[in-house]
């Protein structure tokens, strides 16, 4: 494989060109990216970066120079528009095209657009990219009232930058509870209390019918049962859509995601894919899955780079994921799909506890709020360093620790 | 600003500027330290920007809170110096801070 091109400069397709050249390439390798900014970080943009004085340059994963010294093309503010796998070329929206050996597909997602009548008034901002952050920001800055349409993490973490810095916030959920395709109820009302003791209100189990202008620039959200909300900053967080376009239409197989294999490859043996875009296989679980977050682009990127590099190695790492709201850190380990039952340890607060999720005797995941200690011994015990039992799980005076240490 | 060095896992040794307000992680990475990964972007919460302080720094950077501690337990070789460089701010007290990377992946 000498020439890999790179579709997609997001975290996954920064990391398949370090390991490429940590591996031992030394072809050419073009990474082509859409937004105009090089490689970045997004986690922080609905926290950090969204509550602050937080310079642009500060998200960059590596300097401008960096991308010299490891001689990648980065291409920025450019759109492949078309693959042609017979010819091994991706076409660019300018017209050029790209001839590859290997090609990887690190697309991302794109947020879904709010399905409503009126949903293009100017107050409505989404948070997926940096141009995104930069105009909520905008916007936040001078909004008194803020209407949040979502009640994920996207929407939460919002919620919480906006209100702990003393904007009147409203959350509308169309689900019954908070966060309710990844936790159970417990985790949903423990947030859904945060949220309301810090005076965020939050209206769960309705939708949103449409927005209107209120005749001064700012938005009426209507609600389905009548109510209106206006606001001076609509923020919709109601998920995203993998960006598979291009793969379809090359004739890729993509379902809710691009399809790969448990060694990233798609289904042309020229062509990987990692990140958010993949619909993909894990050996730790048994179910294929997609998902959006820094581990999966990072792990993903590096198997799919070490196929690449003809050394496969089988995905088999163990997906984290971390949100923090207020005062809280909330840490997943671990995929919870399947569980058939879980156990509490410790007591819902602030002060901290998690939620350990078995099926059969088989510890799953683990949640934990404000419990780092648990999260990181989590890790070890789900990717299979020692087995737990629910007793042991939900015994706060058991020290967790000796499972590591008993063998 | 104050001057901050970097010593990689080969001992090669980065002498750099890194302004006051910036985290030790950014300071590695702004100036292409080798082995601070730094992926969830100084969230303490991957442990891959874990360095050791300098013993003649050890005590006036202090330790780890209880986050960084636990996150710490994630890294590969701790030892009573060890921090997350991206919890350590960098102000003028810190110049001539002498940092050792450590083995991150």
């Amino acid at each position: 494989m000498r020439r890999i091109v790179i579709v997609g400069a997001g975290q996954a397709g920064l990391q398949v060109a370090e390991s490429l050249r940590k591996g031992g390439h030394d072809g050419a390798i073009t990474l082509v990216g859409e937004e105009r900014w090089p490689p970045y970080q997004r986690p922080p943009l609905s926290k950090k970066y969204l509550a602050g004085d937080f310079a642009d340059e500060r998200l960059w994963f590596r300097p401008y120079e960096h991308y010299a010294k490891l001689d990648v093309d980065l291409r920025t503010a450019t759109r492949a528009t078309a693959i042609d796998r017979a010819a091994r070329r991706v076409g660019l929206a300018s017209g050029e095209s790209l001839e590859y050996d290997g090609l990887v597909l690190t697309t991302g997602t794109r947020v879904r657009p709010l399905p409503v009548p009126g949903a293009d008034h100017p107050a409505v901002c989404y948070l997926r990219g940096l141009d995104d952050a930069q105009r909520l920001k905008a916007r936040l800055a001078s909004a008194r009232r803020v209407v949040v349409i979502g009640g994920g993490f996207i929407g939460l973490e919002v919620a919480a930058t906006a209100r702990a810095d003393g904007r009147e916030v409203h959350v509308v959920e169309a689900l019954d509870r908070l966060m309710a395709r990844v936790m159970p109820p417990l985790l949903s009302d423990f947030f859904a209390a945060l949220h309301h003791e810090r005076g965020v209100a939050l209206h769960c189990g309705v939708q949103v019918s449409g927005l209107a202008d209120d005749g001064a620039g700012a938005a009426l959200v209507t609600l389905a049962d009548g109510r209106q909300l206006a606001a001076d900053l609509v923020v919709a967080g109601i998920g995203v859509l993998p960006n598979q376009e291009l793969a379809a239409a090359a004739g890729l197989a993509c379902g809710n995601g691009i399809e790969v294999d448990e060694f990233a490859r798609t289904s042309d043996p020229h062509i990987v894919a990692a990140g958010d875009c993949t619909w993909h296989r894990n050996r730790l679980f048994d179910v294929p899955h997609r998902l959006e977050s820094v581990q999966n682009a990072v792990d993903q990127a590096k198997v799919a780079a070490a196929t690449l590099l003809g050394q496969p190695q089988a995905y088999a790492d163990l997906p984290w994921f971390w949100s923090d709201q207020f005062d809280v850190k909330l840490q997943i380990a671990g995929l919870s799909t399947g569980f058939d039952d879980y156990v509490l340890r410790g007591t819902p607060s602030s002060a901290g506890f998690s939620v350990f999720y078995f099926q059969g005797t088989r510890l799953l995941a683990v949640d934990s709020i404000n419990r780092p200690a648990d999260h990181m011994l989590a890790r070890r015990l789900i990717a299979g360093a020692a087995p737990i039992s629910r007793a042991q799980a939900g015994d706060p005076a058991f020290d967790l620790k000796t499972l590591l240490t008993a063998g | 600003m104050p001057k901050i060095t970097y010593v990689d896992v080969d001992g090669t040794r980065y002498d750099c500027e890194v302004a006051s307000g910036l985290s030790l992680m950014e300071g590695a990475i702004n100036n292409g330290v080798p082995g601070i990964l730094a992926i969830c972007g100084g969230s303490c919460a991957c442990s891959t920007c874990h360095a050791y302080i300098d013993e003649a720094w050890a005590e006036r950077v202090g330790g780890p809170n209880d986050i960084e501690d636990a996150t710490l337990d994630l890294a590969n070789d701790r030892r009573p110096t060890s921090r997350l460089t991206c919890q350590v701010q960098v102000d003028d007290s810190l110049d001539g801070l002498v940092v050792h990377v450590a083995k991150n992946d």
